[in-house]
């Protein structure tokens, strides 16, 4: 992997943890735009490849907050359970619907989610 | 406790997953909060949990769909140990409403440009070099 390509990589992936971090969320927030908009990653590339960056960056959160007894498993299944039906059906949509549409669906969530900071 | 209501919001939050890539916290939390009674650290570390196992299933799909670069997701999950780390020092040392002005004006910014890219010519939207 060339040199530019694997330290824009750590930038994404340190900023995306970072946010992490933070908020209490994946990340997703963060990576996807900037592979759009660094690495000029597809939309439908971006959302997959953050996912599993998720993944990985979550479980450390994961961990540690069990540690502190802050997981409540029984809850994250009310929530989850659903939410793993609504995964597979949100992928089967995206490759549906145009790119841009993917791209402006991001940018409608990162102003909802910017209006619910200020507010 | 509302746990029709919280599993609904659980289910959009996946959707959201699925077509914009994110884990579903953005819903998780606030639906773990409102409708469960937890307390903000404790709904999102729970939000967390439940996240893992959404993503690893979208991450599978997306990868079936040929939307994964499996090499590039492992390197960004890699790196994101040190953010993390990092982040939740600074959540600690920092006032949490200027991290929240300062995120809410970056997410404006990613925005615009989201949306100035994507109302370009097709043609304009510049590809990765090197890309197959």
């Amino acid at each position: 992997m060339p040199r530019h390509r694997l330290l824009t990589l750590l930038a994404i992936g340190t900023a995306g943890g970072l946010f992490s971090g933070l908020f209490g969320v994946g990340g997703g927030t963060i990576i996807v735009p900037l592979l759009i908009l660094w690495l000029a990653y597809g939309e439908r590339e971006a959302t997959g490849t953050s996912l599993l960056a998720i993944v990985i960056i979550g479980t450390y959160g994961a961990i540690a907050q069990s540690l502190y007894g802050n997981v409540n498993p029984g809850n994250a299944a009310v929530v989850g359970i659903p939410a793993l039906a609504g995964v597979v059906a949100g992928a089967a949509v995206q490759q549906r619907i145009p790119e841009r549409l993917v791209a402006l669906l991001f940018a409608a969530l990162l102003v909802a989610t910017a209006a619910e900071l200020i507010f | 406790m509302d746990y029709v209501a919280a599993g609904a919001l659980g289910f959009v939050g996946g959707m959201l997953g699925g077509l914009v890539g994110v884990g579903g916290g953005v819903l998780f939390v606030p639906a773990l909060v409102v409708f469960l009674d937890m307390t903000q650290v404790k709904a999102e570390s729970t939000s967390l949990f439940a996240i893992v196992f959404v993503a690893a299933l979208g991450a599978y799909r997306q990868n079936a769909y040929g939307n994964v670069r499996v090499r590039d997701g492992l390197v960004l999950g890699a790196f994101g140990l040190a953010g993390v780390a990092g982040g939740v020092a600074i959540s600690n040392a920092v006032s949490g409403r200027a991290l929240e002005l300062m995120f809410a004006a970056l997410a404006l910014v990613i925005a615009a440009q989201l949306v100035r890219r994507a109302l370009k010519p097709p043609a304009a939207r510049a590809r990765a070099p090197g890309r197959p």
